[in-house]
């Protein structure tokens, strides 16, 4: 890891640990962190880490921005970050410089499709837009007659209903009707809807990697403080190979974010070789998400169940992940079609491709 | 964090692909030469000496070791790509593959220097095979209740007791074992095993075949009777056995070969299934090739530790427990997505002989080289709670 990817990150680390401290997150129900930890976030540089300086960001690297995201999986950060960083580096593949303030991007499912109107206004419908109610701006990928456009839109002018995700954010369906975008302009060669899900599912694979550690991480204490039958319960077999298999499912999602993230940060050239490495992380991150979250949940017992134990912060968190960008089914499809169209003896190579 | 796990996206260098691509030619040629078909893993390939000598002379074994015992001083990652061509090829590997994942790195740290200048150049050349004796009748999982004594005698030991499921005594010029030289203390039940050079096809040696039940002859038993071992075949410190044993484990558990065993079939329901399958299919497909890739980044990621001088024993356990699950499950996942392919599929006969065979290999693959539940422990203990 560089030097400067450190810092970037450590920042993140430092600012997650003093004001988005999952206990003291968990116990206000009034939301009040929100606001400090926006602030400090913001005064960092971290949402438009991806925007380049002369675009209103802060030019961080894409492994830097990746560290950051990472950070907040490990905290399972309830505020539009990942969503803003996100819309920051879509609108940077066209120049459009970033506003202030949250954002998120649209679509957010590989099924949606929004539009460009002949007369240069946008429609469609996205859902499961993240955050989409708190934000300020939309990043837009609209297809039209001359291929994609990148388009940066005010929240304002779109009808947004409200939706509660699995884990307790905001999962919103967003409904453009003819409206009038504040800059637009041509995507990138090459850029379509596919580059921008791989792009936002390397980014939730991430998220998924860090709260995965996070559970591991309690688990393990919590085994080790909880007395059963005059035991730590962490003494007892079971238990120990649950949180095994824990480890096992939370190092799985690690490599394959980690490794998805490496391949975009070093070439976003958006071919098989990355179309396996983004689409197999999601994949794989969402099965760790399920199996390791329901291991962790058991190694709590009752106790994690509750509305008052921080568990459930990490544990649905990546559960909801899963859907964004594309949902693991929908990704193991379009790779199980890829490597059928490509055939048998093309798939070790593109496995073995790096 | 507590388990403080990292995994880094280690990638292959430029000459890893460079050598893959002679892998690949040097395997095509054989092919074509009939030495072995990559399509038929159910053959007894436990003796194809020409082949061995063959990869020695393209200076394929002992890659990592000193040149001055006919090593190459290459990488692990290099040592990695060769690894995983030979395996997903299907090659008659058996004959050389234990000499120079496990035995030629123990020699290399405990032999007496004779003994490594006239037996490591040796496996280099592809002309060895070796053997590891560590089971007996009443000691699998647990290795410290091996029985089989060495009693010293003059200028070394004789041995008597009964090895079994050794792989390739048979065929092995060689065995790594471990005996018994003191009984265990009470502080350390691990304590008062040995490790020692054993030369098989010597008087005092009994080799007995074992049948598996995929049909093949792979291990056996091995009695030991007034079998003696001189001096200077004592590897490492007597008694001492345990202290040598873990550190060894990380090349023996997190090679492609852990995830790579039952690969064969993944490739012909990828056939059978054609360009365009269902969705079925399809997703069946993605998700297997997803688990496998993610396997191989953690795979070469500890290629990368080793590489570094590490030694990542939780992290090598965590992807033989990961890898031998998958591979042991891929057959019957391949056998679900198989029922709907086509009936007049051009290899039909191929993936289903090859169904039946991986089928019936799979059960051995989260025993061998110690099982789930004694790695899960491994892994646990790395966490902490033991
Ligand atoms: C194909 C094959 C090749 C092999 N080749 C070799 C070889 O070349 N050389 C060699 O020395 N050995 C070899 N083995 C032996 C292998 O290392 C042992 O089979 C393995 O260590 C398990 O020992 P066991 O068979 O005695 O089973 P046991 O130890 O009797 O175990 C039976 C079951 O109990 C479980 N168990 C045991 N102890 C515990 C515990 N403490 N906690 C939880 N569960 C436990 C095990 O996990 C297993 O599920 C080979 C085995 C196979 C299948």
């Amino acid at each position: 890891m560089a030097e400067s990817e450190n810092i970037v990150a450590e920042t993140a680390e430092k600012i997650f640990a003093d004001l988005a401290d999952a206990q003291t997150i968990n116990s206000d129900k009034k939301g009040s962190w929100k606001a400090p930890l926006w602030q400090a976030l913001s005064d960092a540089g971290l949402p438009l880490a991806w925007v380049p300086e002369d675009c209103n960001g802060s030019g961080a690297s894409l492994a830097e921005g990746f560290s950051v995201l990472s950070a907040a999986g490990r905290f399972a950060v309830a505020v539009p970050l990942a969503e803003t960083m996100l819309a920051g580096w879509l609108l940077a593949q066209a120049r459009i410089a970033s506003p202030d303030g949250e954002m998120t991007v649209a679509p957010a499912s590989p099924k949606d499709r929004i539009t460009l109107n002949a007369n240069g206004t946008l429609s469609g419908r996205a859902r499961g837009v993240p955050f989409a109610k708190a934000a300020k701006h939309i990043a837009v990928l609209a297809g039209g007659s001359n291929g994609f456009s990148i388009a940066l839109v005010e929240a304002g002018a779109c009808r947004i209903e409200a939706g509660l995700g699995l884990g307790g954010d905001n999962s919103d369906t967003v409904t453009l009707a003819n409206v009038r975008p504040v800059a637009i302009k041509p995507a990138p060669k090459g850029f379509d809807q596919t580059s921008l899900m791989l792009m936002g599912g390397v980014a939730r694979s991430l998220q998924i990697a860090g709260a995965l550690e996070s559970m591991l991480e309690i688990s393990v204490r919590y085994s080790n403080e909880r007395v059963a039958f005059e035991k730590k319960i962490s003494k007892f077999q079971a238990v120990q190979h649950n949180l095994a298999k824990l480890a096992g499912e939370s190092a799985a999602a690690l490599a394959a974010a980690t490794s998805a993230a490496d391949a975009v940060a070093n070439s976003i050239a958006f071919d098989d070789a990355f179309f396996l490495e983004a689409a197999a992380a999601k994949i794989r991150c969402s099965e760790a998400a399920e199996k390791g979250g329901a291991i962790a949940h058991q190694v709590h017992g009752a106790i994690g169940f509750t509305i008052e134990h921080i568990l459930h912060r990490y544990s649905l968190r990546a559960l909801a992940w899963r859907d964004d960008f594309g949902s693991e089914s929908y990704w193991a499809v379009e790779l199980g079609k890829l490597v059928a169209d490509r055939g048998a003896d093309e798939l070790w190579p593109l496995v073995a491709s790096r | 964090m507590t388990a403080a796990l990292r995994f880094d996206p280690i990638r292959l260098p430029p000459e890893c692909e460079k050598l893959r691509k002679e892998v690949r030619a040097f395997l095509a040629d054989e092919i074509a030469a009939g030495t072995f078909d990559p399509h038929k893993p159910n053959r007894e390939d436990t003796d194809a000496p020409e082949f061995s000598r063959r990869v020695g002379e393209r200076g394929w074994l002992g890659m990592t070791w000193p040149k001055k015992y006919g090593g190459h001083e290459r990488s692990f990652l290099e040592r990695y790509v060769v690894t995983e061509e030979m395996r997903v090829a299907n090659a008659p590997t058996r004959r050389f593959f234990v000499a120079d994942r496990q035995s030629g790195p123990v020699l290399l740290k405990y032999a007496p220097e004779h003994i490594k200048m006239d037996i490591l150049p040796r496996i280099c050349r592809g002309e060895v095979c070796f053997a590891i004796g560590m089971s007996e009748p009443n000691s699998g999982s647990d290795l410290f209740a091996a029985k089989t004594k060495a009693t010293r005698t003059d200028g070394g030991y004789l041995i008597n007791g009964t090895k079994i499921w050794t792989s390739s005594a048979h065929i092995a010029d060689y065995m790594i074992a471990i005996f018994r030289t003191s009984p265990p203390t009470k502080e350390n039940r691990r304590h008062g095993l040995t490790q020692f050079l054993v030369k098989m096809k010597q008087p005092g040696i009994q080799v007995n075949p074992i049948g598996q039940i995929t049909g093949q002859y792979e291990f056996n038993e091995v009695v030991f009777t007034d079998y003696f071992v001189p001096d200077d075949h004592v590897l490492g410190e007597i008694d001492g056995a345990w202290k040598q044993a873990t550190s060894e484990l990380a090349y023996e558990r997190s090679g492609p070969e852990r995830f790579l065993e039952t690969y064969y079939v993944l490739t012909e329901l990828v056939r059978a299934v054609g360009k365009n399958p269902d969705t079925r299919s399809a997703e069946g497909i993605g998700r297997l090739v997803a688990q496998l890739h993610t396997m191989r980044r953690m795979s070469v990621s500890v290629a990368g530790m080793l590489q570094a001088g590490k030694e990542p024993v939780v992290e090598a356990s965590i992807v033989k427990d990961i890898g031998t699950v998958w591979e042991q499950q891929l057959p019957h996942r391949v056998r679900d997505l198989a029922a709907f392919v086509e009936e007049n599929a051009t290899n039909r006969e191929t993936l289903e002989n090859q169904l039946s065979f991986a089928i019936k290999t799979a059960p051995k693959l989260t025993i061998q080289g110690g099982t789930t539940e004694v790695l899960r422990g491994i892994i646990a203990r790395g966490l902490g709670l033991r």
